[in-house]
Formats: C-alpha cells, structure tokens, sequence
C-alpha cells in the first residue's frame, strides 16, 4: 500500500507549490495511471510518492506520504529504495557497468541477495523486456530507447513493492510499451502497487484500475480508468483520449454509426 | 531548398555495433520525411550523420549536393538544423531568451532580425513570454519545446527532429505538427524520427521504416501503414495506427488517419 494523504510540496526556491493537498491510495496489486498536461504536477507526484522529495532535493512538503503503513520519511534512505522503486523518461544509468547484464543485476545485488537469486532475476528481468541479446552489450552504446529499457529491466529485477514510473515508455516503440505494460500487469498480479504517470492512454486504458488527472497540481478527476479516460473533461485538462473514445467521438460528429469503429479488442 | 541524401551509408560504434549497415536515402528539397523503425535500428545514428556530429564509417552523406566530408559541423549548422532527442544535451543557456539566440546571432544575426528570430522561434512553441525564464525552471517538456525554438531561430533550410513529440501532452503535440506545417510550408525540408505512427500519418508526406541499420520500407503513410506492410512493421516494433487497422477492417484502402477514416465513411453515409 502506497498512499499520499493531503500532500502539498514546494520545490526549493519557487515561490509557489507544485502540488496542493493531493491525496491518492494504492492498494496492493493496484495500478493506477497518473495524466494531466504538462507541468500539472505529474512528476512532482512521482517524486514525492518515491520519497525522492523533499528527501534528495529539498522543498517542504505537508500532509503525509507512507508505504506499507510505514512513514516514507522515517526510513534510512537505503530502505527507500528497496521499498519503492522509481523510474524516468529520462533514463540514467549507473554509469559504472560494462555490460547490460551487470547493469540490470546492479539493483538485485545491492539489495544482499544470493547470487543465484540475483542471476535468476536478472535473466527474468531481461527476457521481460524482450532484450537477452543486450545482455553483453556496453551500456553506453545504446539507443534511448534501449536504455529506457535497460533501466526498467534493472528496476524488474529488484521486484519492488511499490513502484512509481514517470512516462517509462517515453522513448520506447511499440511493442517495448505493450513489453513495459505487460511487465506492469505481471508485477501487480503479484501484490505490487504501482503508479504510472503517462502520456499514452492506450497504455493506461489497457493497465490501469484507476486513474488521477492532475490540473495546476491538484486533483481534477478521479475514479475508475474507463471513466476518467471516457470524461469529456480530459481533453480541456491537455490530456489526449485514448483511441477508442477519439474515434467514437469523431463518429459521432460526423454522423456515422460509432459502433463501425469499435477497436478489436 | 536543400536535398539530403545518404549513400551506402555504414556507422559501426566504437566496441562493434553496426547501427547502419547500408543506407541509402534520398529526401528531396522541401519534403517532409518520418523515419520509425523499433529501438536500436539505427534511427538517431542516422540523422545524427545529417548535420556531421557522427561522420560516416563508410558511404556518404550530401546536404545540398556537397558531400559532408571534411565540411565542419558548425558550418553544416547554418543548413542544417537538429533538435536532440533528450533536450538537456543541447541546452546551456541561463535563459530562454539566450538559449534562443545563440544560434541565430552566430550566424551574425543581429538588431531587428535577431529579435524577430528569436521572437518567432518562441511564439511558435508557446514560450513568449517565457524569455527571462531559467530553462532548468521549465518542466522536461517545455524545455523540449525551446531546443525546438532554438533550432527554428536559426532558420535552416532542413529541419530535422529526434522524437518531437516525446513527453508533450496534447497541446504540445500539436504545436509541433504545427512547426512542422509550417516549416513545410516555407519550402524546408523535415526530417523527423517518431515512434508515434498517428503523429506520423497525421504529420509527413512519406515514411521511411528502419530495421536493424537498412531501409525496408519508403511509402506516403497512407501505403506504408496499408494491411501488406503490417507485417514489415511488426518486424520492427511497431504497430499500425488504429485507424489504418479500422479501415482495413471496413474495406477502405490507404487510409491512416483518424480524420480520413471518419471523413470516409461519412462520405460512404452520405
């Protein structure tokens, strides 16, 4: 269980706060999908949620955000990371592994697990993300894409709890996000909770039990996913619907029967 | 009005990994042109090579009919312009107004045209108003939308993008299809890389599908996205735009947009 109650957070320095009084509860095995435009507060959230703030970054926050009961604040900050794992678009990497293999096994390892149990998920981890044949391969050398998938892999293997990914598919061609998305789907049927701040709705209409839509860092909308991605609110809040309902409100506008653009399950 | 043209071109990386192995391209004076292809085919090595930051292993690259070699970047830079997949690589400035025009005042714009530059540039991706702004102070998306601006003010004949519209929500995705018309309408060559095929079929005049280093596909979306290359377009990591797939489904032929689906059938109603 992972739950922010009544957070506001201010980034050091800014003369304002980029979240007020969100609350959001996820329950274990829940994935929730987090929209909004850009700069509505989307990663803000991720961040707090993850501890990342203030903790790493300064700021001050009120309201409470804890993890399995436990208040994220209170924790070392080694336990943090074991406890939720986050991840960017803007995929970092360790920067001291010389293959992809090692990268992906970095997390496991620090964790203090035996190493066939880190071998273990680590080939798990890979093979998830569709890339064994990067396992030998230099970190450095790869493509955005890649590296987004590598630093997922790498966050796979530690099979967090909890975990909180700010647009991990970003860079990633389709069939790497419909991998991420499965990968998500697994990881909650295992008891995670998960919170995933995306752009791509398609993927959220097709993971997420609920979804939060952020305007100028509050909450707008909430509730089950087919509802808030179906609100006729979603658009004006910058959010792009996910193909279903666009194609059925073009039908609609243009006089045809919505039901010949039924998307195939 | 500036040709592109790539030759043979081969680019293995230091450690052997051949990210192009034998591409041959020809992107005409003012045309606009989507590369896609899956992760790792090769996609940003080769638009990397279009303004001399990578240099050719073997084969060519032409810009205006000169070859590349032993022309240096910053000279390419005046033809050429590109927009980084990851904006902070080319984001320095402590501004966005000198983020803006740093590059149109080292090609020695200055005074009037400078500000009209610079102006331009920032109300095409919505940031007027934005000028004394740290760019650290603007979330990852707008500073996306400046390396975008700060590549417009340099006024290049070819534009080229990495993954435009990468993070952007709605609004921003529009105002790059939007920078894209109007570069086309100012006769610039586009050039862009997205793995956002709706964007695509929305956006460009022609699609060039990348799989592991070679072309295998080079088609106006309406063909490229038609059910005979879904094939070719799984093989590489992507999957046909919804409305490509609903219009199969209804027996309408090159069809790739969702307003050409609707349009379609409105007009089979009617």
């Amino acid at each position: 269980m992972l739950s922010l109650e009544a957070v506001s957070y201010r980034y050091a320095g800014a003369h304002a706060p980029s979240l007020f009084e969100v609350s959001l509860v996820l329950g274990p095995g829940e994935v929730v999908g987090l929209v909004g435009a850009n700069e509505a507060g989307k990663t803000t959230t991720c961040l707090v949620a993850a501890g990342l703030a203030p903790r790493a970054m300064g700021g001050a926050l009120s309201g409470q955000v804890t993890v399995g009961g436990r208040r994220l604040a209170d924790l070392p900050p080694g336990d943090v990371a074991a406890v939720v794992g986050i991840a960017f678009a803007s995929a970092q990497l360790s920067g001291i592994c010389s293959t992809v293999y090692e990268e992906v096994a970095f997390g496991p390892m620090n964790l203090g697990l035996p190493r066939n149990e880190v071998m273990a998920r680590t080939v798990r981890a890979l093979e998830a993300v569709a890339i064994p044949d990067l396992a030998a391969r230099d970190p450095a050398h790869l493509s955005g894409g890649q590296r987004q998938l590598v630093v997922l892999a790498g966050l796979l293997a530690m099979e967090p709890q909890h975990l909180v990914l700010d647009e991990p598919t970003a860079h990633l061609d389709p069939a790497g996000t419909g991998l991420v998305g499965a990968a998500i789907t697994r990881l909650a049927a295992g008891g995670a909770s998960i919170l995933i701040a995306e752009q791509k709705t398609d993927l959220l209409a097709a993971i997420c039990g609920r979804v939060v839509a952020l305007e100028q860092g509050r909450v707008a909308l909430e509730g089950p996913a087919e509802s808030v991605l179906a609100d006729p609110q979603l658009e004006r809040l910058g959010v792009d619907p996910p193909t279903s309902v666009r194609l059925r409100r073009l039908a609609a506008a243009a006089g045809v029967d919505p039901s010949r653009l039924e998307v195939a399950a | 009005m500036i040709e592109m043209a790539v030759e043979e071109l081969v680019h293995t990386y230091p450690g052997g990994v051949r990210a192009l192995d034998g591409v041959t391209l020809k992107v005409e004076a003012g045309e606009s042109v989507a590369l896609v292809g899956q992760n790792g085919s090769g996609k940003t090595t080769l638009v990397r090579h279009l303004n001399g930051l990578l240099r050719p292993t073997s084969g060519h690259v032409r810009v205006g009919g000169t070859d590349t070699s032993g022309r240096r970047v910053a000279e390419l830079a005046s033809q050429v312009g590109l927009v980084f997949q990851e904006p902070d690589r080319q984001i320095f400035a402590a501004s966005v107004r000198g983020e803006v025009e740093f590059g149109p005042r080292n090609i020695g714009l200055r005074g009037e045209a400078l500000e009209a530059a610079v102006r331009a540039a920032l109300e095409a991706v919505g940031l007027a108003g934005e000028e004394a702004t740290n760019p650290y102070d603007l979330g990852a998306s707008r500073r996306k939308l400046l390396a975008v601006a700060s590549v417009l003010a340099m006024d290049t004949p070819v534009l080229v993008l990495d993954e435009p519209t990468t993070g952007q929500d709605r609004v921003g995705v529009a105002r790059i299809r939007q920078v894209v018309a109007d570069a086309r309408a100012a006769g610039r060559t586009v050039i862009a890389v997205s793995h956002d095929l709706r964007f695509v079929a929305d956006t460009f005049e022609r699609v060039v599908v990348l799989r592991a280093g070679r072309v295998v596909l080079d088609a106006a979306p309406g063909r490229a996205f038609a059910a005979e290359n879904w094939e070719t377009l799984r093989g590489t990591g992507l999957e046909p735009p919804m409305a490509a797939v609903i219009a199969n489904r209804l027996g309408l032929d090159s069809v790739a947009t969702e307003d050409a689906l609707v349009a379609a059938l409105a007009s089979q109603a009617a």
